[in-house]
């Protein structure tokens, strides 16, 4: 049996992307929600590919995973956050991710400031290797209130 | 002298071969990217859409969707200054260009995005400039910006694999 919170938090962070149209779009699916941490993923289509050659998934599309991950991880971040948005995020892509494979990235909140939170993250397929690509970022955190 | 080429055939030579670049990329289509050519100089042209909002409360473009389009628009402008030369001399020819026939793309190696401020609900432009291209690695930064070219909402930097070119 799981824990009961977790699977209530798991259930309102997938509302919380099902309302978001882009990722909709992309079909993403929350795995995981955590204290600071949330595990998305999304799986491989035809539209998404980049290089038609090999199948492989444009980067920007990993981009657009890890940057939702990230937002979530902010959100989920017991700093009870009452929105974000990504100030900054660099990419580093490591390797080309398997064609018709399911991406996951796991998001990590592991700083919070008064107004900054600082995300790291990783993209892996399906193939148990090391990740597709890891980024770094840096989101606003709007506590509300004062301003 | 030599005469110079009559200008339909100029125009339908680049406008072909850019036509074949951009559109063997599948997620430049998903996303409504096209490129606006003046010359050898690009600009990209994000059509707005629905299914580009990230946040429906302001309502802003996805952070994901900002990122997705100006690597996109980064991979195209270098790939584009890549086959220039090649088109110009006419040493490959615009006709029948395929993902097959043309040269591979640029691999991305890295790609840092700086949100300046959250992309409106309407039309985006970016365009890319090549700071550095060498034999293997090339370096470019790219401006993203909607109502007023001076406000940019996003500008980014990063790094590409040069494909390998046989000979």
């Amino acid at each position: 049996m799981s824990d009961p919170t977790s699977d209530s938090r798991n259930r309102l962070a997938q509302q919380f992307i099902s309302a978001l149209p882009h990722c909709r779009a992309l079909s993403m699916r929350v795995e995981e929600a955590a204290d600071g941490v949330a595990v998305l993923s999304m799986p491989w289509a035809e539209e998404l590919v980049g290089d038609p050659i090999t199948g492989v998934i444009h980067g920007g599309a990993i981009s657009a995973l890890m940057d939702t991950s990230g937002g979530a991880a902010v959100l989920c971040h017991p700093a009870a956050a009452m929105s974000t948005a990504t100030m900054d995020l660099r990419i580093d892509y490591m390797r080309a991710a398997a064609p018709r494979e399911r991406i996951t990235a796991r998001a990590v909140c592991h700083h919070v400031t008064r107004s900054v939170a600082f995300v790291r993250a990783e993209a892996f397929d399906e193939s148990g290797e090391g990740p597709v690509a890891v980024a770094n970022g840096a989101f606003t955190l709007d506590r509300g209130g004062d301003r | 002298m030599k005469r110079p080429e009559p200008i339909q055939v100029v125009k339908q030579r680049r406008d072909g071969a850019l036509a074949a670049l951009v559109g063997g990329v599948p997620y430049a289509r998903f996303l409504g990217i096209s490129f606006d050519r003046r010359g050898d100089e690009l600009t990209g042209v994000l059509r707005f859409d629905e299914k580009l909002i990230g946040n429906p409360a302001l309502p802003a473009l996805h952070g994901g969707v900002t990122a997705a389009f100006l690597e996109v628009t980064a991979i195209v402008t270098l790939s584009w200054a890549m086959l220039w030369d090649d088109l110009e001399a006419g040493r490959l020819a615009a006709e029948g260009l395929t993902p097959e026939t043309l040269p591979r793309l640029p691999k991305t190696i890295d790609f840092s995005v700086d949100y300046l401020r959250s992309g409106l609900p309407r039309d985006a432009y970016a365009r890319a400039r090549v700071n550095r291209s060498g034999r293997r690695y090339a370096s470019i930064h790219v401006e993203g910006w909607q109502d007023n070219r001076d406000r940019l909402f996003a500008q980014a930097t990063g790094h590409f694999l040069m494909p390998r070119r046989e000979e």
